[in-house]
């Protein structure tokens, strides 16, 4: 009965807390789960033991238990699926038989078979790697509890936030030392790797094409896959709502397409109710650090292949520090939606033909999904070293030890007042706690005569072109740690920044800049659709929290103290308002005519690599790609670019007046009025 | 009549669950097969599903308290109008009481503990379609509000007075409106007048030797006119129809005049068939007077049934072959396992050793031999009708397909004793209210596809609810199917909770309804298959019949009736 009370109680608090964007949270104060370090265990007791230990998952209620090859008969006879196989088979004039084989090898190639041998094989050898790789793994064990009512209750959807291919792995074994069931992922990257490919799918890893965009037949195979694994409440499902792991430790803008999978049947009410459970997994480093940096900057990865798997062994002999993962509360979808959804729809037609959401649901499906990565990026925890990075970045080239430890500890208590979550044991000094971050960070820094240096190696030899590469790979390396901060940083900092480029304190020009800024930004950081001013209220509430700005019913005024905040805030945003100002200058100049993704990334990171190896400026974060994207996305989101879908994928075409007035809002040559004339 | 029934509860003041001295629970009286008999089993099945104890025990007040009774307000001049007409009525307090609610959770409730804010000020009995229209010319000359009262077995909250009338309210008592005026045996119809109980109409038509087959498990108490008033549908609709498919012929007098055909014909293609603005129309429009009805020769032979299914899901599939092969039964019903416990708490002291030994034999045969879990089965129950010959092949194809679901034949005894429950537990609400239970049954119609993940989702719904709202107790919420139709099913639903603890239980117990509501339609469920909106689902009227369908219910509304003399508040 305690088990129940706490259910009922979590569920009181999740109902509470749903879509409370509106009220000024109490960030500080939010009371978060302790962590406990699984690997401990491992490390005193045998690992074959612990594979072989008796395993036998808490199941669904409703379940009964059905083996992997009848979810598939089950698929490839639903009504949903035969309906787009009969549908096919009219439009091609095909046989339906043709297409239902066809329909049956998507199903093989994607298929989990999940086996219990594959299983422990994986849970022996992922505890050898790990212990390796790892010094700890921490886990809120609070979190697992609930998971483990929740898988119980109703079918559960795990949101992973995705940094590393460590991630999926590492969930599983997660799930599996719990003693929970192990989920099913849809993942869309191991196609290329036959024997671990062949090896994760025993293990309950399902696969998706990266691009089906135009088959139907898959498409319609694929969520119906999911959809009965849902129903039957067989396995908890896993997916990256960010699609893709994040090269820049930056939660990227959520896909929709899965998270409305599954959604569906609770929309449809073939299912009472559906959880979904954020989860943060931070790294204290990344594995796939120097491969993101040299992707970020053009120069091709490895393919994702068995070999480069077993290349990846040198990286067994290295230090990866600390993981923490947060299991957070498990969300219900019936209480997010209660009032949000007109049912009408879904009972007009029958419930297996495929129907294109309404707009109020697309809405609803955005709005979750955003809901869901803030509350990943609340839980993710942030180390010392992300603090240092942080401030090193605003110090370069080098920089004093003393004062960086003395800018990091003043960092740690903004970014608490912010609600960041920072793992700094009570008693640990911040000289130990930065030098620990340096020795583990040490490809990236290190410390030379009482100065903290940035570590790009060989910089004096060389070309000019391979010093800016070089200390480019670094910043960026760098910047993956600060990165980090900047979701809990992003609402107060544009506030700032809007301070500063507006040089003016009316409040309603500061609000009218912010909006501006938040519209750019829009695809680089998180913020949840339409509740600008919100975003912009929070902002000013935690300034104020922390003496930076003084507000009136009219006026925004830094306080003395605060513009050492107020310039600190806006210098970490730096990198971003004066990259996207080069991208659209080198949009506005640069192109004429029409161009595609593939053209515009090289041509841009051209641009700018010539300015830097002029020496005219220092922004070497514009040579991300990623940043190169998002700047892309931002304009056409704001009408200043026109994207075009052609038979080879989607062209560009430049608006070049528009580009130039949005360059003239940002430096404030013509004064931000009204947001709606910033949307142009 | 009056005296015969209960003032504060369900049916006849004669029957009622009790627990005698030994503790034992016992159904008096003799009118039904379960009177006079013992339930042994009964008190623990309360004290396990409920948590309830006889200990805690609640008392209504023993009658009705005349001084918070509403004064009787009524105009002079109307009610020297009304003298000259000669037709009966009465100002007195019990008689406006009874006719000032009907029978949901929340009335009774009322009755026992309360008093009504609005009470009717005057009730009129009219003897036959003249007094109507007499009542009606007066009621439209005086402004004054009618509310017609037949039965007064509604659920829907369609009797409660509204609070702000401020004009005098006239009950319309149509019971003594209860003649057969003719039967054509050639047509096999009848012409009744409106005000006649159902079982009346069965028993009167019987000495002829026909029968309407229209038998709502109300049918002891309700009457011809609601039947049309609220589309009522009966347990035998799939041999007689629902009161769409039995009337011929409607005359309803409204403050317009008298709306009527000019033949009674079986079909006619002139614009939108006028009855369907009065089916249904719940007392807005006027007061139906005379009904022409169809009527069948009385069955040769009637046969009970039962087939025992492994799990719910089984069941409903056979229902749905039944209904995909039209063979269904006059009557065939399916309930769930908690039903089916609730029957099996409910069986008599048996009369002998070989009885109860054949029990046993049957429940070891069913659960240890064919391996059906009993916490997991189901029952369903059948009624045939007919020449025998046809009614035993019937029969067997029936069986048959309940065989290619799991299913096995149980019994003539188990069916007859289901139809004989639903009469039955209607009663025993007023047995929990003396002991903090309280209940209430509501009902869906929903596409065969949706009817697992409807029972399931608003079963679980409720229990949420409950949680949610603090009720300590598990609630008790059972479903059951209970017709079959071409697309679809109706579902009706048993909810009760003990409500030991809370200091509003009927607030609560109205939330929880509620949501079960809003739960029924997300999941594809209509608002109502047969019990009506009244006052208490009106609020998804628009969400029911969309805008201009409801602007079209009330652009009728306006015509017949532009000063609401009909103003029950009903539907609209």
């Amino acid at each position: 009965t305690v088990a129940k009370q706490t259910t009922t109680e979590w569920l009181e608090t999740v109902s509470h807390s749903l879509f409370v964007c509106s009220q000024q949270k109490e960030l500080t104060s939010k009371k978060r789960d302790e962590f406990e370090d699984i690997l401990e265990e491992r490390r005193l007791s045998s690992d074959l033991r612990y594979a072989m230990k008796c395993y036998t998952p808490v199941i669904y209620k409703g379940l009964s238990p059905c083996k992997p090859n009848t979810i598939k008969s089950a698929v490839l006879q639903s009504e949903q699926v035969q309906y787009v196989i009969k549908q096919l088979a009219k439009e091609m004039g095909e046989s339906p038989d043709i297409i239902q084989e066809e329909a049956m090898e998507i199903l093989d190639e994607m298929g989990h078979s999940m086996q219990l041998g594959a299983v422990r094989f994986f849970a022996f050898t992922l505890s050898k790697i790990f212990k390796r790789l790892f010094q700890r793994v921490c886990v809120n064990e609070e979190g697992m509890q609930r998971l483990q009512h929740a898988i119980q209750e109703h079918p559960v959807v795990l949101l992973p936030s995705h940094r590393s291919y460590v991630d999926f792995l590492m969930l599983s074994y997660l799930l599996y030392t719990y003693d929970l069931a192990l989920p099913v992922i849809a993942a869309g990257i191991f196609l290329g790797m036959k024997i671990v490919g062949e090896l994760l799918r025993r293990a309950g890893a399902f696969f998706m094409r990266r691009s089906f965009g135009g088959n139907r037949l898959y498409w319609a195979v694929f969520a119906e896959y999911v959809k009965t694994m849902l129903r039957s409440g067989y396995a908890p499902i896993e997916f990256f709502l960010e699609g893709t792991r994040s090269r820049t430790a930056k939660t990227l803008t959520p896909k929709f397409g899965l998270l409305s999978i599954v959604m569906e049947p609770f929309f449809k009410r073939e299912v009472f109710d559906t959880y979904l459970v954020p989860i943060s997994i931070s790294y204290e480093r990344i594995l796939e650090e120097s491969l993101y940096a040299y992707e970020l900057l053009g120069v091709p990865k490895p393919k994702e292949s068995t070999s480069g798997l077993l290349k990846a062994r040198r990286i067994l002999s290295d230090n990866f520090g600390t993981i923490h993962i947060y299991v957070g509360q498990p969300v219900s979808l019936r209480t997010l939606a209660s009032g949000r959804i007109n049912r009408c729809p879904y009972n007009l037609v029958p419930r297996h033909l495929p129907q294109k959401p309404s707009e109020d649901i697309q809405e609803f499906v955005s709005d979750v999904a955003y809901k869901m990565e803030l509350l990943q990026i609340e839980n993710m925890v942030l180390s010392p070293w992300v603090l240092a990075a942080a401030v090193l970045l605003q110090n370069l080239p080098a920089m004093d030890f003393e004062l960086l430890l003395e800018k990091t500890l003043w960092l740690k208590g903004l970014t608490q007042t912010f609600g960041g979550f920072i793992e700094w044991p009570d008693n640990l000094c911040a000289k130990k706690a930065v030098m620990s971050g340096l020795t583990l960070h040490s490809n990236i820094a290190c410390l030379v005569d009482g100065h903290v240096v940035l570590n790009d190696k060989g910089v004096e030899d060389g070309a000019v072109g391979e010093i800016v590469f070089k200390r480019a790979l670094a910043i960026l390396m760098c910047a993956t740690y600060r990165n980090q901060l900047l979701n809990v940083f992003v609402r107060p900092s544009l506030v700032a920044v809007a301070l500063q480029m507006t040089r003016s304190f009316r409040k309603e020009e500061v609000y009218s800049c912010f909006n501006f800024l938040r519209d750019v930004f829009s695809d680089e950081f998180i913020f949840f659709p339409g509740i600008s001013l919100k975003d912009f209220e929070e902002g000013c509430f935690l300034l104020t929290k922390c003496d930076a700005i003084h507000t009136t019913q009219q006026e925004i005024y830094p306080t003395d103290k605060g513009s050492v905040i107020v310039s600190f805030l806006s210098a970490m945003f730096r990198p971003f308002v004066e990259g996207y100002q080069l991208i659209f200058r080198y949009l506005s100049k640069e192109t004429k005519e029409a161009f595609t993704e593939k053209q515009f990334i090289p041509a841009v990171r051209n641009f700018v690599f010539q300015l830097l190896e002029k020496g005219n400026m220092q922004c070497y974060e514009a040579l991300s790609s990623d940043m190169q994207k998002n700047a892309l996305a931002a304009l056409v989101q704001l009408g200043a670019v026109k994207k075009k879908k052609m038979s080879n994928g989607f062209t560009y075409n430049v608006n070049q007046e528009a580009v130039n007035k949005i360059l003239d809002m940002f430096d404030a040559r013509i004064p931000v009025q009204k947001p709606v004339a910033a949307r142009l | 009549r009056q005296e015969l029934l209960k003032w504060n509860g369900w049916g006849y003041n004669d029957s009622k669950f009790i627990f005698n001295k030994k503790g034992q629970a016992e159904f008096t009286g003799k009118r039904y097969r379960l009177g006079g008999m013992v339930l042994p089993t009964f008190k623990e099945w309360i004290e396990k599903t409920f948590g309830a104890s006889l200990e805690h025990k609640t008392t209504s007040r023993a009658s009705l308290n005349i001084n918070d009774v509403p004064p009787s307000i009524v105009n002079e001049e109307f009610l020297q109008d009304l003298r000259a007409t000669k037709i009966s009525y009465s100002q007195d307090a019990e008689d406006r009481v009874f006719r000032a609610h009907g029978h949901c959770l929340h009335e009774i409730f009322v009755l026992r503990e309360g008093m009504f804010k609005r009470i009717p000020d005057i009730v009129v009995w009219p003897v036959c379609h003249e007094d109507v229209v007499k009542i009606v010319e007066l009621a439209c000359k005086h402004n004054l509000c009618i509310i017609p009262f037949g039965g007064g077995t509604s659920v829907s909250s369609a009797l409660e007075c509204p609070e702000e009338e401020k004009r005098t309210i006239v009950s319309l008592d149509t019971s003594q409106m209860n003649r057969i005026l003719w039967i054509d045996e050639k047509n096999l119809t009848a012409c009744v007048e409106a005000g006649i109980v159902g079982q009346d109409l069965e028993k009167q038509l019987a000495e002829s030797g026909f029968c309407t087959g229209h038998e709502p498990d109300s049918m002891e108490f309700s009457s011809l006119g609601g039947w049309v008033a609220t589309r009522a549908s009966g347990m035998k609709k799939n041999i007689y129809g629902n009161i769409e498919d039995l009337v011929i012929h409607i005359k309803m007098v409204t403050p317009r005049g008298i709306v009527e055909k000019n033949c009674q014909v079986p079909r006619m293609s002139t614009g939108p068939d006028i009855h369907h603005f009065i089916m249904g129309s719940e007392g807005t429009l006027g007061v139906v007077t005379e009904v022409t009805i169809k009527i069948r020769p009385v069955p040769e032979y009637q046969k009970y049934g039962s087939v025992v299914f492994p799990n719910f899901e089984r069941g409903v599939a056979c229902l749905r072959e039944v209904a995909k092969q039209r063979c269904a039964p006059a009557s065939i019903r399916l309930v769930d396992n908690a039903q089916f416990q609730f029957g099996h708490a409910l069986k008599p002291q048996v009369a002998s050793i070989f009885t109860s030994f054949l029990d046993g034999l049957k429940k070891f045969y069913i659960t240890k031999f064919k391996g059906f879990d009993p916490n997991i089965l189901c029952v369903a129950t059948l009624l045939f009708e007919g020449d025998r010959e046809k009614v035993l092949q019937h029969e067997k194809q029936v069986y048959d397909i309940a065989t290619k679901f799991g299913g096995l034949a149980a019994g003539e005894d188990n069916g007859q004793r289901g139809y004989m429950l639903t009469f039955v537990i209607a009663y025993l609400r007023d047995l929990g209210l003396d002991y903090y239970v309280i209940g209430e049954s509501f009902e869906t119609s929903v596409p065969w596809d949706r009817v697992l993940d409807l029972c399931r989702n608003v079963k679980e719904r409720i229990v949420r609810e409950c949680k949610e709202k603090g009720v300590q107790f598990a609630p008790l919420c059972t479903c059951r199917v209970t017709q079959t139709y071409d697309a679809g099913a109706c579902v009706y639903f048993y909810f009760a909770f003990n409500y030991r603890g809370i200091s509003d239980p009927i607030h609560v117990y109205e939330q929880i309804e509620r949501a079960a509501r809003e739960e029924i339609l997300a999941n594809g469920g209509s608002l109502s298959h047969h019990h009506g909106v009244g006052k208490l689902r009106k609020r998804w009227m628009k969400e029911s019949i969309s805008d201009v369908g409801l602007g079209m219910l009330k652009s009728v509304k306006e015509y017949v009736d532009p000063n609401n003399i009909f103003g029950n508040k009903n539907l609209l």
